[in-house]
């Protein structure tokens, strides 16, 4: 929120109770739903380290060359790398950031981090995770015994007080009102409730914390599947501002059960980076991001052959 | 090594690489009723051998798995009292088992190197019951003073700890390449306990940029058993964890 600290749990009131929460039809295409995020917005993108991370939303932020933008997300990965090279980011909020295991910690990361040009906001895993609940809560903070004595306390200023019941230290990590959230999910209605499968990460606390919530989905079902299994909705249509369907919108992330992360996508795009730092992400910018106008001609450069060996691979590993 | 500290009938924290490595061996050879909890919220996976993950949030180590929950519920799982143990590591660990994995330097808004971050690791160490260190033993690790304390051990000794208001975890063991640490019960200082097959107290020393206490008895460990051999290269036949 511009000018309200993350925590004005007033102020995200406000914003939720003058704002229409409509039943209706809610289907865009991602280039209008990107449209909703403005420069110096905070936004928060659901889903964990290459799980289903809101990559056809995110690409299509940086087509729009949106700036100054602080990206909060519990484990960032190559998204977090892309908006940096961008340019689109003046700050992360993480408690994680590189790709994964096998490919040793981020360049990226480090170069833009190491040189102060994008401060990265380091919480604990929990801490972030009660940031967004504490804001899904509709409340300024929430009392945590994690995060205790460790460094990682005055990184974002968090405050501790004696409890009133116990006299023990408590932390109380305060909430995290995103301006919009970013959300990639199995499935949804035109009318914006959504169906998460597999892991939940902390979309559902990240839909009710932010102002403004975009999502992506691999499929548009029918409002009458809905109805039939209401226990499956994650996020209700009225929290949610567009919706566009976006098959393999996580890619080359992964979306469970549908189809695994490209890993060997990851080994080139690192090896090109080993070769020539964030040359190779800017040139990996312009073939993947800037090149195709649309998710779909996005895809059309991997071809159907590699979409399905990937959705293969994910029907085996949920088998 | 860290595998034989898991006891059967308890909960394990474990991260993707050695620390799961440990946990699936202690599975399939003395604690068949040890739970796995992953951070990306996943409950009782069965990882299969040859196909091990490489992320804590993927299809690979949510295999089978009895329970996919949030990743906050999963985490507030450990800080009920739910999980008995965990396992970490560190890019730099200190004389009381505090450790960095966030950034090396002074100035922590612009360090000299920036790591990963905590991920979960400081919420395994404030949360867990019990929490065993597992890492290589240098003396570029193995520091005097942590530059950033992303997970606290001991902080400064003593009863520290808890007057930080960390009243339920404690840093249990430091399992290295050269030996097996615990930490003095008093100043909480670490303290050799055993040393693997071949390795030399001085080398332990030349190894560690403070000094190490040593247990009355310094015991040598027992080298892995030829079915554990057997079973971590079933485990991870394309040796992507293992030495």
């Amino acid at each position: 929120m511009a000018g309200a600290a993350p925590w004005d749990f007033r102020e995200a009131r406000r914003r939720l109770e003058t704002k229409p929460k409509s039943s209706g039809e809610k289907l865009s295409s991602v280039e209008d739903a990107a449209l909703r995020v403005r420069d110096g917005d905070t936004v928060a993108a659901g889903g964990c380290l290459f799980s289903r991370t809101p990559m056809a939303l995110v690409r299509e932020i940086l087509r729009q060359r949106r700036r100054r933008l602080t990206l909060v997300r519990n484990l960032m990965c190559t998204e977090g790398e892309l908006m940096m090279v961008a340019g689109a980011v003046e700050k992360v909020v993480t408690a994680w950031m590189s790709i994964g295991l096998p490919w040793g910690v981020s360049k990226i990361m480090r170069e833009h981090v190491e040189s102060g040009r994008v401060p990265l906001e380091e919480w604990s895993h929990l801490a972030l995770g009660l940031r967004f609940h504490a804001a899904a809560m509709g409340v300024p903070f929430l009392p945590t015994l994690t995060m205790l004595g460790s460094d990682l306390m005055g990184v974002g200023g968090t405050q501790t007080l004696r409890c009133p019941y116990t006299g023990e230290t408590l932390a109380l990590v305060p909430a995290l009102f995103p301006d919009v959230a970013l959300l990639h999910v199995h499935r949804a209605d035109r009318f914006g409730n959504c169906q998460i499968d597999g892991y939940p990460h902390m979309d559902a606390d990240i839909a009710r914390a932010a102002s403004t919530v975009l999502v992506t989905a691999e499929e548009i079902i029918p409002e009458a599947e809905v109805r039939r299994h209401p226990d499956r909705t994650a996020i209700p249509g009225f929290m949610v501002d567009a919706v566009a369907h976006a098959p393999f919108g996580s890619f080359p992330h992964e979306c469970y059960g549908l189809y695994e992360a490209d890993f060997d996508h990851f080994g080139e795009y690192v090896a090109a980076i080993d070769a020539s730092g964030s040359r190779a992400v800017g040139d990996y910018l312009d073939r993947f991001v800037y090149g195709p106008a649309t998710h779909a001609e996005y895809l059309e450069r991997f071809g159907r052959e590699r979409l399905a060996r990937q959705a293969g691979r994910a029907r085996e590993l949920v088998g | 090594m860290g595998s034989r500290q898991l006891r059967d009938d308890t909960t394990v924290f474990a991260g993707v690489g050695v620390p799961l490595l440990a946990a699936v061996l202690a599975q399939h050879r003395h604690a068949p009723r040890l739970t796995l909890v992953i951070e990306g919220g996943i409950i009782a996976p069965r990882i299969e051998p040859g196909r091990l993950p490489i992320s804590t949030n993927e299809m690979r180590a949510a295999r089978h798995a009895t329970m996919l929950p949030g990743i906050t519920d999963t985490f507030l799982l450990a800080q009920r009292g739910f999980l008995d143990c965990g396992f970490i590591g560190g890019a730099q660990i200190d004389r009381h088992g505090n450790l960095n994995t966030s950034a090396i330097g002074r100035d922590y808004w612009k360090p000299t190197v920036r790591l990963p971050g905590s991920g979960g690791a400081n919420d395994i160490v404030s949360l867990c019951k019990e929490v065993i260190v597992l890492t290589l033993h240098e003396r570029r690790r193995f520091v005097e003073t942590v530059d950033f304390v992303t997970s606290p051990g001991y902080l400064a000794g003593g009863d520290s700890r808890q007057q930080a208001g960390l009243l339920f975890g404690r840093v249990s063991r430091v399992v290295t390449t050269l030996g097996l640490f615990s930490f003095d019960p008093d100043d909480k200082r670490l303290r050799l306990d055993a040393l693997h097959p071949g390795v030399t107290r001085d080398a332990v020393a030349a190894e560690t940029g403070f000094e190490v206490l040593m247990a009355e008895r310094v015991e040598a460990t027992e080298p892995p058993a030829e079915d554990e051999l057997s079973l971590l290269r079933a485990i991870d036949p394309e040796r992507r964890f293992l030495a």
